[in-house]
């Protein structure tokens, strides 16, 4: 592989996290003088930096048509209504449910960071609880700042009243063991 | 315990104090564990209250912890942005947390050891910091913080993929092993591309003093783990901690050739980086960097004797810009900055060596 700077023979290859809010995974792939560079410069200056968007698109683009990633793109999470869009274009998830929903677009590039799809470590020592509705909780609240913001508030009162007995449900539970 | 920032001020963490194994080499040992709780959005997804939330449930769950001493918890959305300057620079908060909009916080313990930082890119990201090559030891720590915290919580967990985290780049371990490095020997040789090369090849990071994107300010060098999935944390921190010892043992050799091989070169370069910083009026924050890079490794080599190295690793961190500022007790111009920092240098300097004039051994 080529050097993204010029045409030696790229021996750097770096994925890094941009910083700040926002921020987006980044691909290099650099020859001796310019990774020097690159990890000896100020401050991230925005052009070197290529976003996630570039490493998925590179990935979703084998065996897919323009017509297919733009559904996948528009597809978006029940749960807390992230679209793939905006994952992929700024590097970071809405919630634990993503990984579930987008699971058939996030295990191979999963695969391609880590080398692995399995997680061998640590595990909660209690098993987690109840998480089914602990997700639930987090479209309930959703739902009811959208119903606010609509002037909806017969159904806010309604969501209120849901996440607090969900709420109470998980705190009894807890305080039950 | 709420302490004001300024009691941080004239202290430094205990990972400054130089004493840690190989301390001449290795600045600290860092892990950071990445947390989510089960019931909220991501921090992306996250509404103001949402993050309201998460932080209330956090602040008071680290407020209860009984193993970890006494925590001082600061709100870091309220702070002075010299405030939470100051806490980049201590390594205490990420720049990303101090950048970050809403409600955030970070609990502190005195020793300035452990770090929680609620509303980070994660909704909880726990840090450990060691003085010197103290891996195992920071690991064992910061696992028992984080089942504590585990007790009183329910963090989001995927049996197949781990601990959940905002960035796919984290999920699994949710674990961050990074080793602070003084390489300046590999640097005066130019061998450091080559240890860069070979660290790339096992998928290990090489970042700066302040961590990602920046730049490799004082010959520091942060090597840190790229993976977190598949491998258990034991396997790691072990894949970072077997690393180190050959990277020192390379520094070391690099320092005897500069040792055996051009002796005057090494020691006229310690000597005038030492007299630069003994009698300076003004001097930028690059500068000072640099030249404290050497003294530092003339202090190892007993080239400098009267300088101990728990003052010079201060000197890296204090004479960062908010750091002065804090110890002028005002805000300062950049250029107010360079003659403050030059002033605190001479004294500092001055007072160690207990005469006037340093630079005349």
């Amino acid at each position: 592989m080529k050097c993204q700077k010029c045409d030696k023979l790229a021996t750097f290859h770096i994925t890094e996290l941009t910083g700040g809010p926002g921020g987006a995974l980044v691909e290099l792939h650099l020859c001796e003088d310019h990774a020097r560079q690159y990890l000896t410069q100020a401050d991230d200056s925005p052009d070197e930096k290529q976003s996630m968007a570039g490493a998925l698109a590179q990935q979703l683009q084998v065996g897919q048509t323009a017509e297919e990633l733009s559904r996948l793109d528009r597809q978006a999470c029940p749960v807390c209504g992230i679209t793939f869009y905006e994952f992929r274009s700024k590097g970071r998830l809405g919630c634990p449910h993503d990984y579930t929903c987008f699971e058939k677009e996030l295990m191979p590039l999963i695969a391609n960071i880590h080398g692995e799809t399995e997680h061998i470590g640590k595990t909660p020592k209690r098993a987690p609880q109840q998480t089914e509705n602990r997700t639930k909780l987090i479209r309930l609240r959703r739902e009811m700042k959208e119903a606010v913001a609509a002037e909806e508030y017969e159904r806010a009162t309604e969501l209120r009243d849901q996440i607090k007995r969900i709420e109470q449900g998980l705190e009894s539970a807890a305080e039950e063991k | 315990m709420n302490l004001p920032l300024e009691e941080l001020v004239h202290r430094s963490g205990e990972w400054l104090r130089g004493t840690g194994p190989e301390s001449d080499i290795v600045i600290s040992s860092r892990i950071r564990l990445a947390r989510n709780l089960a019931d909220f959005p991501f921090i992306r997804r996250a509404s103001d209250a949402d993050k309201a939330q998460i932080e209330r449930i956090l602040r008071e769950t680290t407020a209860k912890l009984d193993d970890v001493g006494d925590l001082a918890y600061y709100d870091v959305q309220g702070l002075e942005g010299l405030d939470r300057q100051f806490l980049v620079e201590r390594h205490l908060i990420s720049r990303e947390h101090a950048d970050n909009e809403g409600a955030r916080g970070v609990a502190i313990d005195h020793s300035e050891r452990v770090s929680l930082m609620v509303n980070e890119e994660d909704h909880l990201r726990i840090q450990v910091m060691h003085s010197g090559l103290d891996l195992d030891s920071a690991w064992a720590e910061i696992d028992r913080v984080d089942d504590q915290i585990e007790s009183k919580v329910t963090y989001a967990f995927h049996p197949k993929l781990g601990y959940l985290t905002a960035c796919p780049t984290n999920v699994g371990t949710g674990l961050r092993v990074s080793v602070m490095l003084h390489l300046p020997a590999l640097v005066v040789t130019r061998q450091i591309e080559k240890v860069f090369r070979s660290l790339q090849k096992i998928s290990l990071a090489v970042r700066g003093l302040y961590g990602e994107g920046s730049q490799a300010m004082g010959d520091f060098y942060q090597i840190s783990n790229q993976l977190t999935l598949g491998r258990t944390e034991e396997d790691l921190v072990k894949q970072v901690a077997d690393i180190v010892p050959v990277l020192i043992d390379y520094e070391r050799k690099a320092r005897e050739f500069l040792v055996k091989e051009s002796h005057k070169d090494l020691h006229d370069r310690v000597s005038r980086a030492y007299g630069i910083l003994c009698t300076a009026q003004k001097i930028s924050s690059e500068e000072t960097m640099h030249l404290l890079s050497s003294v530092r490794m003339g202090v190892n080599l007993g080239l400098i004797k009267d300088v101990e190295m728990a003052s010079i690793n201060q000197l890296f961190i204090h004479t960062q810009p908010a750091h002065l500022q804090k110890l002028r007790g005002m805000e300062l111009s950049t250029s107010d900055r360079n003659v403050e920092r030059a002033m605190y240098l001479r004294q500092m300097l001055a007072k160690r060596s207990g005469n006037g004039d340093p630079a005349a051994n």
